[in-house]
């Protein structure tokens, strides 16, 4: 889950502007290949910090089990859940179509 | 199109053994969402049971649903793992408009339930079945395509989204791979499903309905030439919404893959999805980039763990386990172990139960769900919870019987009433007017009809050769057009010729 990364190509960038779905020009995928390792370096600098005893942390102070009784609480109405959706039909959300498979 | 080449399942299964995975999709039956306090109703009106939560609006905050994960480690303990001591959500990142936040919070390498193992029959033999996980994670939304040609995806214009199925929890249990006489595999892995329905509808936690999506099973499958230990590659197959799909979805996937690999071709990777009316399966589509879901530690939700007391605590609410409950309801019910097979194997056992609290005895509900019932679901294709006739049901058409009211032919007429939606048994007799006649005048005037057009057999029966006497019951059956109580009929028929 959380493999140090040692180092990131511009074709790393390419992959993972993919999966964001954000779509960058060329002149941004070269910046972002200088710039995105410098900050993993910057990163690293904490993990030499920390030796192999201190073990990863996934939230900044230790709380455990913070759960809610099972007991229904008003929803949103329809109009509200809708009230923001760029485009709805039908009392449903209406999005794009949808390409591949799920 | 398909342009599947199969290899017929016998002649696979003599060069090839397969090698099954299945994942088992279940969702609580909580009163309210895994994150957020929306009601879970099945069935309700489109984005009526959606909150800020739900619909990951900016700055919503989710918490953990305490009964979930109660429910999850009752599950868990049910199916023989171990409890996590400490464990985490994860998001599952993917961009699809089924979950609004553009992630699952599900959970990654720390499940909360690990390395379980269950026993399934099939046929009197025993298959130990190793459970590899089961996490909690959250059910996503519904979309409706529009447009295109039939709703399915491809050809969509574009999609409707309902959420309010979004977030409920869910908890998924994985097998390790399962390696089984080839020849069981398509029968093993429905016993499984089956067996794992049973088991945690026993606690209650979800109502597992396969035809209602509470209960949701994925068949991973690959094949590997006989003698060699290197595994193929598989294709997982979703949409199996029935016990028996399970059973068909196993054997099409092992002619396909087989024809795949005789014809010196790869199998490729990916999602396929079942189809209800021809039993095959359909590509969906290939693993790719889309798959690379980065899983993260989920920072809005605070760690799971659950203290041993608890888990002990909640070890001891489980119900009696199910070889346990099996061979004490054999004993109560004095079935032979072939009944009991039956029963199991059809999955009427909790259906024969449901029915003998109803009031039937053991043996007429066994009739009924393993005779006419199992018979219906075979010609209709689905389980027979999901025929659309209840226990209750079964057992009031019983009583309908031992009350004399009905027969057991117009029973049959009965059931096809219930299950046509028109009404209760009882108002169906009435409006089908399925009343058996017991009325000795009308019976009685159907007898004599009987006899005088059969002298012949009318004498046998006086010269006391009452092996003929089914030639008069059977004409005044006929006359009566069923609605006679036969047993009635003998009695009269041979008061009058006595």
């Amino acid at each position: 889950m959380s493999e140090p990364v040692t180092g990131i190509s511009r074709e790393d960038v390419v992959h993972l502007a993919g999966l964001a779905r954000i779509d960058l020009s060329d002149a941004e995928l070269d910046h972002l290949a200088t710039e995105l390792p410098a900050i993993l370096e910057h990163v690293a600098s904490v993990q030499e910090a920390a030796g192999a005893d201190v073990p990863a942390m996934s939230h900044p102070v230790p709380v455990d089990n913070v759960f809610r009784d099972d007991v229904v609480r008003p929803s949103l109405s329809p109009e509200d859940a809708l009230a923001a959706a760029p485009a709805s039909d039908q009392q449903r959300f209406l999005v794009p179509k949808i390409l591949g498979e799920s | 199109m398909s342009t599947d080449v199969l290899v017929p399942f016998d002649e696979a299964i003599s060069r090839y053994d397969p090698v099954m995975g299945l994942e088992i999709h279940i969702e609580l039956n909580t009163a309210t969402k895994m994150f957020c306090g929306c009601p879970t109703e099945f069935g309700a009106e489109p984005n009526t049971q959606v909150c800020p939560v739900c619909l990951a609006l900016p700055g919503a905050l989710p918490v953990v649903n305490a009964k979930a994960v109660e429910s999850a480690i009752r599950m868990g303990l049910a199916l023989n793992c171990s409890i996590a001591e400490w464990c985490r959500f994860a998001r599952k990142n993917y961009f699809y408009p089924d979950m609004p936040k553009n992630f699952q919070t599900s959970q990654y390498d720390e499940p909360i339930a690990h390395d379980g193992w269950v026993e399934v029959e099939v046929e009197g033999e025993t298959f130990r079945i190793e459970i590899e996980r089961a996490h909690m994670e959250e059910d996503t939304g519904k979309a409706l395509h529009v447009g295109g040609s039939t709703g399915r995806i491809h050809g969509a214009d574009f999609s409707l989204v309902d959420y309010n199925r979004a977030g409920i929890p869910l908890i998924e249990i994985v097998t390790r791979t399962i390696e089984v006489p080839p020849e069981k595999a398509p029968a093993v892995a429905r016993a499984y499903v089956s067996y794992v329905r049973d088991l945690i509808g026993g606690l209650g936690v979800s109502d597992v309905r396969m035809d209602q999506g509470s209960l949701r099973a994925d068949v991973n499958l690959s094949l590997k030439p006989k003698g060699s230990d290197v595994l193929g590659t598989r294709s997982e197959t979703k949409n199996v919404n029935s016990f028996r799909s399970v059973e068909r979805a196993v054997r099409f996937e092992i002619s396909r893959h087989a024809g795949i690999l005789d014809a010196g071709g790869t199998v490729v990777q990916e999602t396929r999805h079942f189809q209800e009316d021809t039993g095959t399966t359909l590509s969906g589509r290939e693993k790719s980039d889309a798959d690379d879901y980065r899983y993260f530690p989920e920072p809005d939700l605070a760690p799971v763990s659950p203290s041993r007391e608890w888990v002990e605590e909640l070890r001891a609410t489980l119900p009696e386990p199910p070889a346990v409950r099996r061979a004490r309801l054999q004993n109560d019910w004095g079935f032979s172990d072939l009944d009991m097979r039956d029963t199991i194997g059809a999955g009427a056992l909790d259906l024969i139960v449901a029915t003998v609290e109803a009031g039937t005895t053991p043996q007429a509900a066994k009739k009924w769900w393993l005779g006419e019932m199992a018979r219906r679901a075979n010609e209709t294709g689905r389980d027979l919870d999901a025929l659309g006739i209840t226990p209750a049901q079964v057992a009031e058409i019983q009583g309908l019987i031992d009350a004399k009211r009905i027969n057991d032919k117009l029973a049959r007429s009965v059931f096809d009433g219930v299950i046509a939606g028109e009404g209760t048994p009882e108002e169906v007799v009435v409006s089908r007017k399925l009343e058996v006649v017991s009325d000795d005048g009308a019976l009685g005037a159907a007898v004599d009809r009987a006899i005088e057009g059969d002298p012949d057999a009318a004498a046998k029966i006086r010269s006391g050769n009452l092996g003929v006497a089914g030639a008069l019951i059977g004409a005044v059956m006929k006359e009566m057009r069923g609605q006679a109580d036969a047993g009635r009929v003998r009695e009269l028929i041979l008061e009058k010729l006595s």
